[in-house]
């Protein structure tokens, strides 16, 4: 799987590119300002990206706007974005195109080697990928809502897990249940929400953004 | 063929009464300045000159504090009501009182008031204010209501009534009215009185104004020796406050992310001892080593958080405000119409300030929604808050709004709230700047 990464910081771009490396993507492109970004995504047409938020020359979301730009040559583009801080607003930004392949972490979940790499795969595959700190404080601001309230604990932490863009195996890893209670969870909550299933895995991800307001 | 109305012009009704409604308030307000000057300037007047007289006698000194504080209010209230009705605001010109407060009866504190109060010029400007709003005062306030009394005696009570009055009786520039033909000239002088009362009134409280912002402004030394005393003193508050914050800082360094990577270190270094003897041990140190590294991220996240938000850096005040509005738990609406950036101390004490608000709302206002307008206007930038919620916010003393008050000083920003019990609150905010 072909990938460009961005990152000023040289130490961190070593790390990713390796990181990649030893899990079988081939690393096309790794640059480190917004500019050469842009010029590498289009030149390279990458599988996937993955791209620090803040970039020379400015230092500010240098990299989100080298994103939108590609993305608007390249609308199927699946980008990961990587940030040093997780803002509900570029997390908005980011999805308000309802194209998939997004995915918005915090650096600090590279440290978890085998759940990033299944992020930039799931990303790669057109899925989503959010970060646990957008997706909680989005249901905390959800969670006096009638529908909310009707959840169980269960159901909440499997909606989380979901709202985040995992596939029902990697709920069920992540919660040590059977695959089977998950698609039973998630039937329940997508009534108890009044949304209607899907089975793509992005749509349903979409759809339960929508409900919670994102 | 019928007359088209739309070719005359409608009598302009709305403005007629409008005016008039202006002219009688402003009568009003003259009348209520004047018997104000009369009631308190009098009696005050003679109290200090007065207790001048008395102060070789010694009773003098207990007197006179009393008396010129009382001329202070005074002078004061007529700087509010004048400055509010014309619009045109009027200072206090008062040096701050330095420390001990005065007490009544109590002769050192007396004499040393009386020595701070006699070497201050303002209070020989008060005086002769005093001197010159007796007369000036009540000729200016009670001009309008007798032009239109006499207006109005002139419009009714002289065609009616004049058979009934004595012998010589006259209106106006004719006596005495003895005919029908005088009687109706009386109205239409009654007429021409009566409106000039209606015109005179406001012009009339503006001279009066006026008058007042003369003697009562302070003057340039006094605005000065009052502007140093407010820089000394936000100086000193703004030293303290960045002191404080990067002690803070540094605490937080130090028992946070230092202490981490303290701890890290030394369960690398152990992982790589056990390496080889015992694996298992290893990795989990490995594992609690991550566990410690992520933990300081997060440390050192809400750190940066406190000093700088990155999205303040990467989006300035229209980005940083909506991304604050998206992390309140209620809906809010934000409205933002800034035409460029400002400088980045002042946009920090922007954000920082609509934080802090917001916080509060969050916390205290049990509001269902709340809204945020940014706007800039006349080299100032504004920042309103507002919330449907309970209302009856304070700003008291070492609360949470006082010390923002502060915080904003130092920028000569402002602060002003609105929180009637039952709400809605409305916190509105402004810095001077350029953008």
């Amino acid at each position: 799987m072909r990938v460009v990464i961005a990152e000023d910081l040289a130490l961190l771009r070593e790390g990713i590119t390796q990181l990649l490396t030893l899990n079988d993507f081939e690393v096309v492109a790794a640059v480190d300002d917004g500019p050469s970004l842009l010029t590498a995504l289009l030149e390279h047409r990458p599988d996937v990206a993955v791209v620090d938020v803040r970039l020379p020359p400015t230092f500010t979301d240098e990299g989100l706007h080298a994103v939108t730009r590609a993305r608007r040559e390249l609308p199927d583009l699946p980008v990961l974005v990587l940030s040093q801080h997780v803002e509900h607003l570029y997390a908005r930004e980011l999805l308000t195109d309802h194209r998939g392949g997004i995915g918005y972490l915090l650096k600090d979940r590279v440290f978890e080697v085998s759940e990033f790499v299944d992020a930039v795969r799931r990303v790669a595959a057109g899925g989503t990928a959010m970060d646990t700190s957008v997706i909680s404080q989005l249901l905390q601001r959800n969670s006096t809502k009638d529908s909310m309230r009707s959840l169980t604990t269960r159901e909440r932490e499997v909606l989380a897990l979901m709202a985040e863009g995992r596939s029902n195996a990697a709920v069920a890893r992540e919660l040590c249940i059977t695959e089977k209670s998950v698609s039973k969870h998630t039937n329940n909550i997508f009534g108890k929400l009044g949304l209607a299933q899907s089975g793509d895995d992005n749509r349903r991800v979409l759809a339960v953004l929508a409900h919670l307001n994102f | 063929m019928p007359v088209s109305s739309a070719r005359w012009p409608p009598w302009p009704r709305a403005d007629l009464l409008t005016w008039l409604r202006d002219g009688l308030v402003a009568a009003r307000r003259g009348l209520a300045v004047a018997l104000l000057s009369q009631l308190g300037a009098v009696p005050l007047l003679v109290l200090s000159v007065v207790s001048l007289g008395l102060l070789p006698l010694g009773v003098g000194f207990i007197t006179l504090p009393i008396a010129l504080f009382a001329v202070r209010g005074l002078a004061d209230l007529h700087r509010r009501f004048l400055g509010s009705w014309c619009g045109v605001a009027i200072p206090s010109p008062y040096r701050p009182r330095e420390g001990d407060e005065f007490e009544l009866l109590d002769v050192p504190s007396s004499v040393r008031y009386c020595r701070l109060l006699l070497t201050d010029r303002s209070t020989w400007r008060d005086l002769l204010w005093l001197l010159v709003d007796v007369p000036v005062g009540l000729l200016l306030g009670l001009l309008p209501c007798w032009l239109m009394i006499y207006g109005i005696h002139g419009v009714v009570a002289t065609p009616l009534f004049w058979p009934l009055m004595d012998p010589g009786y006259g209106y106006g520039l004719i006596w005495p009215v003895d005919s029908t033909t005088a009687a109706l000239l009386s109205f239409f002088q009654g007429t021409g009185i009566l409106l000039l009362g209606f015109w005179s009134a406001e012009r009339l409280l503006r001279a009066h104004s006026r008058i007042t912002r003369r003697l009562l402004s302070p003057t340039a030394e006094a605005y000065l020796s009052r502007r140093v005393a407010e820089l000394t003193e936000t100086r000193s508050a703004a030293v303290d406050a960045q002191a404080a914050e990067l002690r803070r800082i540094e605490r937080d360094l130090h028992d946070g992310a230092q202490a981490r990577l303290v701890a890290i270190g030394l369960k690398l270094g152990l992982a790589s001892q056990m390496f080889r003897k015992d694996p298992d041990t290893a990795y989990r140190l490995l594992a609690d080593a991550r566990a410690a590294s992520a933990q300081a991220l997060a440390e050192l996240r809400d750190l940066v958080r406190g000093i700088h938000p990155p999205v303040l850096a990467e989006r300035g005040l229209d980005g940083a405000v909506r991304a604050l509005a998206l992390d309140l738990p209620i809906p809010v609406q934000v409205d933002i119409d800034l035409p460029g950036r400002p400088e980045p101390p002042v946009e920090s004490a922007g954000y920082f300030a609509v934080a802090e608000v917001l916080a509060n709302v969050a916390k205290h206002s049990a509001a269902g929604s709340a809204w945020i307008r940014l706007g800039y206007a006349d080299g100032r930038l504004r920042l309103v808050v507002g919330d449907d919620g309970g209302g009856g916010a304070k700003v008291r003393e070492g609360g949470g709004l006082d010390g923002l008050r502060r915080r904003l000083a130092p920028f000569d920003g402002t602060l002003d709230l609105h929180s009637p019990v039952g709400g809605p609150t409305t916190v509105t905010m402004e810095l001077p700047c350029v953008l």
